[in-house]
């Protein structure tokens, strides 16, 4: 058996917009969601540069148990799948009685482990923790959750593949579904947004110093970048059959054409030009297009020295003349790591879908490697059909997604 | 503080914490059955009684607590708080 894979709901909450329409407009704009958090500086943080969004209020819209349960991450993740599952019409009923799955890329839920740890540290009794914070702090914080307030019957699953995991995840799914496994899986991927999170990463000088220019830390691809900017959310992406989409009267948003993976084997936080180049080659592969079909590469570029110019090469090792536009909308979300895989795919689904292409803030000045790219530098009013969104993680874990137009003639 | 104050202190905290309506509780209305608490729960009402009377309760203290009039009475005996008769 061998479906075809679409998408037909998305929905977001990420610090360029908590709707799919307000990130496409921030996109259109090339709006940065980037700010300066003064307590990171107290804390003593190298960095106290971010992405931010608010955290929910759920009181109302779930009952207690299910509240006190949901990590930050997860309540973000719930509100992206509730705007998924609208555009997707899944509504309860359906859910009750089918086996829709759940993938969701999570690799830490730091937040909570640290809170509980420091109340049993102070109190000397493990249960003045509460009944909420096992569930909070299990890395698989967001499937247990969801699939238990959306009554999900499929697949439960997280997938842990670091700065990739939301892109690996959508990748699973799109081969579940593929083989025909599972009709509907819906996938996403989720970051907590707080210092636990955060402050061993920020201890390896892997963030932007750039803390006067907040906007311009995030600067993918440019000569000057000096580091990224973590930032988080929630992305939700339905992934399901075409059979199972036409069937139902849901919305076909694009097609996922291929899946590509691979694994550096080599250093644990270095990327290399290799294992990223052997993941473009397998998703164009299995994608069974032409190379020359691709017309935009969302990057993985999170604005280091070395991770963009190691992408740069991987690039213009694999395409070549082909000459595709290459962006990174991380120089506006800054770098949103384990939901960055399935935001990114959102993102250029938006951008395909009305027509333009967002610029790569702040590349001002290229690099050896970069000036081969065609990066844009302002919004391109200029549709495309199809895509390819890179995700690569601590370890070495290469994703590569390809997407496109259901359709396209090109 | 008085009993009758204890009491609406310790009302108003368990319709905070387990969102139940006001008027279900009694004195001798069954304290879980009318919160409506699990096995869960009850580790919040420890989280609860620590946080809001600076004492902890154990497992077996809940044994013998049937009613409200049995929480409250828990409540008085043991809490920091200066309850008068």
């Amino acid at each position: 058996m061998n479906k075809r894979v679409v998408i037909t709901g998305m929905g977001i909450y990420s610090c360029i917009g908590k709707t799919l329409d307000e990130v496409a407009e921030s996109l259109y704009l090339g709006r940065s969601g980037v700010i300066f958090d003064p307590a990171r500086k107290a804390a003593g943080f190298r960095s106290s540069l971010t992405g931010t969004v608010e955290k929910p209020n759920l009181k109302g819209v779930l009952d207690r148990r299910e509240r006190i349960c949901l990590s930050e991450e997860a309540s973000y993740a719930y509100i992206a799948t509730r705007q998924a599952m609208e555009q997707a019409r899944l509504d309860s009923d359906y859910l009750e009685n089918h086996e829709v799955g759940i993938m969701y890329g999570n690799d830490s839920s730091a937040d909570a482990v640290v809170s509980s740890v420091d109340v049993i540290r102070e109190k000397k009794d493990t249960t003045l923790v509460g009944s909420g914070a096992i569930f909070q702090s299990m890395t698989s914080t967001v499937t247990m959750n969801l699939s238990v307030i959306f009554k999900l019957k499929g697949i439960n699953l997280t997938i842990s593949a670091a700065c990739a995991s939301g892109s690996h995840t959508i990748g699973l799914a799109s081969l579940l579904v593929r083989s025909g496994l599972q009709d509907i899986v819906v996938c996403g991927g989720a970051q907590e947004i707080n210092m636990p999170a955060v402050g061993s990463f920020d201890g390896i000088s892997a963030f932007s110093i750039r803390e006067d220019e907040p906007a311009r830390a995030s600067r993918p691809f440019d000569r000057d970048r000096d580091g990224l900017v973590p930032s988080g959310g929630a992305a939700t992406v339905i992934v399901e059959s075409y059979e199972s989409a036409v069937r139902r009267g849901a919305p076909i948003l694009a097609e996922i054409l291929g899946y590509g993976f691979s694994s550096n084997g080599d250093h644990i936080s270095v990327p290399n030009v290799w294992g990223p180049v052997r993941s473009l080659e397998m998703a164009v592969k299995a994608s069974g297009i032409n190379l020359r079909d691709i017309e935009y590469v969302n990057a993985h570029a999170t604005s280091t020295p070395v991770g963009d110019t190691n992408e740069a090469k991987a690039l213009n090792q694999v395409f070549g003349s082909v000459n595709p536009w290459v962006a990174s909308t991380k120089s506006m979300t800054g770098h949103e790591m384990w939901m960055a895989g399935a935001s990114e795919v959102i993102y250029s689904v938006l951008m395909m879908q009305r027509g333009f292409i967002a610029p790569n803030i702040n590349f001002e000045h290229p690099d050896e490697d970069s000036a081969r790219l065609r990066i844009p530098t302002q919004t391109i009013q200029s549709g495309f059909d199809c895509f390819l969104s890179n995700s690569f993680g601590f370890g070495g874990t290469n994703s590569s997604l390809v997407v496109r137009k259901l359709n396209s003639k090109k | 503080m008085t009993r009758s104050e204890l009491i609406d202190k310790v009302n108003e905290v368990l319709i905070e914490e387990f969102e139940v309506d006001g008027s279900l509780i009694t004195p001798d209305a069954p304290l879980l059955a009318t919160l409506d608490l699990d096995s869960l729960d009850l580790v919040d009402m420890v989280v609860l009684v620590e946080q809001n009377f600076g004492f902890t309760v154990k497992a077996p203290d809940f044994a013998n607590i049937k009613t409200f009039n049995d929480f409250y009475n828990l409540i008085q005996e043991r809490t920091t708080l200066q309850v008068v008769a």
